[in-house]
């Protein structure tokens, strides 16, 4: 049986359509989820695309984190259920407070849409255990805000906690420096470009895996990420594990 | 209960010690103009709101949660809340 990946649809959501191609190419089946969905129709993994959920009013993520879907995800996240935020999608992550951190304004202030390299920093996680080997994976980003920022404790102990899932890295591989380094395109502090939480369930990261999972979209090193999750989406649901629907 | 309308305003700035890409923007082009001796210059945003509430306290309670939860992100962002005024209002819940 394949394994059903629910993608979520905000209002401004525009990555959808290349998080369910993604998904087909993982061998998943994707669940359009709407944000006004209160369950999630037993989907092993939740999925939040790019785009500008709610026209990114206020703050980036705000405004999507109040949706009923949102209370839903939360509820699936509680209980373990495995979920992954690109780049909107992880900017909605931090403002529900289910990732550490925030996405501050990119520190050159432009709007960044090119190919940048990232590196796992752990081989061992439910996001990155299908890479198979540390090498620079080459991918597209497009943010405007996509700075990560956390305080310097909240940065120690993601460090020593193992939560940084990404850097930003040279093409040789080797980490990217501050906001003059353009290997860094945000800024981002210690050049993270992904995280997860300490639970190890939810993850998030601002570059594009799912528009780099085929050649002939230029990249296909996005698609072990992706793989990553749905199999072990798929592992705890096969486990076993409870079926959430709604947190309400 | 008759209410009264209270008038806010939010103030929400980036928390000191956080980088400002636009302050640093802003501040970048001064010398543009001429202008010496402008340092430290930070960019927020201000929310205007009204809340229908039986007194000050109560208004200025709702704003608190409105100003923590949703218009600024702790982490990154402080606020101060200002009353503007307060209007008796027409509005009067009709008893049951």
């Amino acid at each position: 049986m394949t394994v059903r990946i629910g993608v979520v649809v905000f209002p401004g959501s525009n990555r959808d359509i290349d998080a369910v191609n993604a998904l087909h190419v993982a061998g998943a089946e994707p669940v359009v989820l709407w944000h006004d969905e209160v369950d999630l129709a037993g989907v092993a993994g939740v999925l939040l695309p790019g785009g500008f959920a709610y026209g990114d009013y206020l703050r980036a993520g705000v405004i999507a984190r109040f949706s009923p879907v949102m209370r839903a995800v939360a509820g699936f996240a509680a209980n373990g259920g495995h979920v992954l935020g690109i780049c909107n999608g992880f900017q909605v992550l931090t403002e529900a407070h289910l990732l550490p951190g925030a996405l501050l304004r990119n520190r050159g202030l432009r709007f960044v849409s090119r190919e940048v390299s990232i590196a796992a920093e752990r081989l061992d996680t439910p996001f990155t255990d299908r890479l198979g080997e540390r090498r620079a994976l080459r991918m597209p980003v497009a943010h405007g805000e996509g700075c990560y920022y956390a305080d310097e404790a909240t940065l120690d102990e993601l460090e020593a906690n193992g939560q940084v899932l990404f850097r930003y890295v040279h093409p040789d591989g080797t980490r990217a420096g501050g906001e003059d380094d353009r290997a860094n395109p945000n800024g981002s502090l210690r050049a993270i470009a992904g995280v997860m939480n300490a639970a190890g369930n939810v993850g998030g990261l601002m570059p594009h895996p799912e528009t780099a999972v085929e050649a002939v979209l230029g990249s296909d090193d996005g698609l072990g990420i992706i793989a990553s999750f749905v199999a072990n989406a798929a592992a705890r649901q096969a486990a076993g594990a409870p079926v959430v629907v709604g947190a309400r | 209960m008759t209410t009264t309308d209270f008038r806010f305003a939010v103030n929400v700035s980036p928390k000191s010690g956080i980088l400002d890409p636009q302050g640093r923007a802003v501040e970048g082009s001064l010398g543009h103009l001429g202008i010496e001796g402008v340092t430290a210059v930070r960019v927020g945003r201000r929310i205007e709101l009204t809340v229908a509430a039986a007194d000050e306290a109560a208004a200025r309670a709702v704003v608190e949660r409105l100003a923590g939860e949703l218009l600024s992100n702790p982490l990154i962002e402080a606020y101060a809340i200002e009353l503007l005024g307060a209007a008796s209002s027409t509005r009067s819940e009709v008893p049951a």
